[in-house]
């Protein structure tokens, strides 16, 4: 039972991070690989405050927001502005930046050995310690998530995010100020990312860097892709089948070595055989290709 | 004399050392249109991207709205200006729909800011409704009613040609560039866009035509100007440009 309320929990903690940079990837067609640089930012800046300011949940909560949002603004402001090719180039390099600070910087992030015994959070005065417990708030963070892109993406905010991704002459010749919405969606999508980790650093009560690898930004992509750039529950979909089928990887009892190779090969071949055979996912609007394959 | 609504004085651009405008200057009354023809090549649709923004003019030149300077302003600004334009490559968002197309043309929408997604719903909701209300207006009255809800990509390419008319409509811009809005179209979607282009001046908007149908803007336009390698070679009544023996030799090399 734990086991199963286990993936139910990093289902959640995915849906989190898979649709909030949905909202960047697939309705304003940014490719961001910087996603697990934010997700790493929130769950520091939880722990940290956690361990040394003792400070409330909703509080470090904020703060990780906040801040991942502030750097997200860092990041996108020059970068936004000149050309998408550069766009990605910045978030590597942003993505690479922020590991490469959590894995040296041992004094402050603890460095490799991570930091070990993050407390269980107290909301309202309940403390969460079960997992049942862990899998509300998640839930409540998933619903809230999900809310909010809902109501960014059925809003004439969001139909300008959808004539952005496919023509932005257009959107700037109908008096679109196209750099700043480009900015407002990644700072929101940082933001959110943010909340994620947070969640899973409590919920793990111990972070490292090794969580928040370039190679993390490119499973939530998969995800992303996976399970249908462009629409709202799609991310949803990515999420339940990423995270549920190398579990059942576990069942068929091969070992662990072999297992784990096993997962890489496979996320792989999905890719793959998603690009070719059904490059919009399973509930996307939006084919995941090179603008100017689309003309 | 009406009053001048658009000025453009001295405008040069360069790219790479070719001159695409070269010391241009011309001036749209409130109420004109002004045709804009010429061989390929000769700088025309330059001219439509330096006013909108979309490309930097070299120093010295200018562009002015209603005598105020617009010189260099990004084009989402100019759009806000009171500018409209379509262009010689059909841009729609053609996975769109038909209506949505022309509600993204509305200008300064209390929707399109983030914070109205989340609060203020009364107030955006009611704008958008009224926006709607108008786009399916302007889409009846251009017959395209029933395509309202499919993808743009759908439509004809006369029907998309004039459905690039409707979105500068919807802008309620005063200005209004078009370039080639009736190239490679069917005879009666011609008649069409440029009954509804005549049409325009009685609303108060002034218009500047890019065309190659020399018969289009014959019928069409109360003023032409005539460009070459840039520059303007010649100006006037359409009558008084088409017996221009400059114009003649020009089309004739």
């Amino acid at each position: 039972m734990e086991y199963l309320l286990h993936i139910l929990i990093l289902i959640g903690i995915y849906v989190i991070l898979s649709v909030s940079i949905n909202l960047i990837v697939g309705y304003t067609g940014l490719l961001s690989i910087a996603h697990a640089a934010f997700y790493g930012v929130g769950a520091y800046v939880a722990a940290l405050m956690a361990l040394s300011l003792h400070s409330p949940f909703l509080v470090n909560t904020a703060c990780a927001v906040v801040l991942s949002g502030v750097l997200g603004a860092l990041v996108g402001i020059p970068s936004l502005r000149i050309r998408d090719d550069y766009f990605v180039i910045a978030t590597f390099a942003f993505q690479i930046i922020t590991f490469s600070v959590l894995n040296n910087w041992v004094s402050l992030t603890g460095g490799p050995m991570g930091l070990p015994g993050i407390p269980q959070p107290t909301i309202f005065g309940l403390q969460v310690s079960s997992h049942v417990g862990f899998l509300l708030l998640v839930g409540v963070f998933c619903a809230l998530t999900l809310w909010v892109t809902h109501r960014i993406v059925r809003s004439p905010f969001g139909r300008v995010l959808k004539a952005i991704r496919e023509d932005e002459v257009f959107a700037q010749a109908a008096g679109k100020n196209v750099a700043a919405y480009k900015v407002l969606v990644f700072v929101i999508g940082a933001g959110v990312a943010a909340v994620a980790g947070v969640m899973y650093a409590y919920y793990i009560s111990f972070i490292d860097p090794t969580s928040f690898t370039v190679m993390e930004s490119i499973f939530i992509i998969s995800i992303v892709i996976i399970g249908g750039a462009g629409s709202l529950w799609g991310p949803v979909v990515g999420a339940v089948v990423l995270v549920v089928l190398p579990e059942l990887l576990r069942f068929i009892g091969l070992p662990n070595a072999v297992a784990a190779n096993l997962r890489q090969m496979i996320y792989g071949g999905l890719l793959v055989a998603f690009m070719m055979w059904r490059p919009r996912g399973f509930l996307g609007e939006y084919a995941f290709q090179g603008k100017e394959a689309r003309g | 004399m009406s009053d001048t609504v658009l000025n453009v004085n001295n405008l040069s651009k360069s790219f790479d050392g070719i001159r695409a405008l070269a010391d241009f200057s011309c001036e749209l009354r409130q109420g004109d249109v002004l045709g804009l023809i010429g061989p390929n090549g000769a700088g025309k649709t330059t001219l439509f991207n330096v006013v909108t923004g979309f490309i930097a003019p070299d120093e010295g030149g200018k562009v002015l709205i209603e005598g105020s300077d617009v010189t260099g302003l990004a084009s989402y600004k100019l759009a806000n200006r009171g500018i409209a334009r379509t262009f010689q490559d059909l841009r729609l968002i053609r996975q769109l729909s038909v209506l949505d197309n022309v509600l993204l043309s509305f200008r300064d929408q209390p929707g399109e800011r983030l914070w109205n997604a989340f609060f203020q719903w009364r107030k955006t909701r009611q704008r958008e409704a009224a926006n709607r209300r108008e786009a399916t207006r302007l889409l009846e009255e251009a017959g395209l009613a029933e395509k309202a809800n499919d993808p743009a990509e759908n439509l004809s390419y006369g029907q998309q040609k004039l459905l690039s008319l409707v979105c500068c409509l919807a802008a309620k811009a005063e200005v209004l560039l078009l370039d080639e809005p009736v190239a490679g179209i069917a005879p009666e979607m011609r008649e069409k866009i440029l009954a509804i282009i005549r049409d325009l001046p009685a609303q108060g908007k002034s218009v500047i035509l890019i065309e190659h149908d020399l018969d289009a803007v014959m019928q069409t336009c109360d003023r032409v100007v005539f460009m070459d390698a840039g520059a303007k070679i010649s100006e006037g009544t359409p009558e008084e440009v088409r017996n221009d023996p400059k114009v003649i030799e020009a089309y004739i090399n």
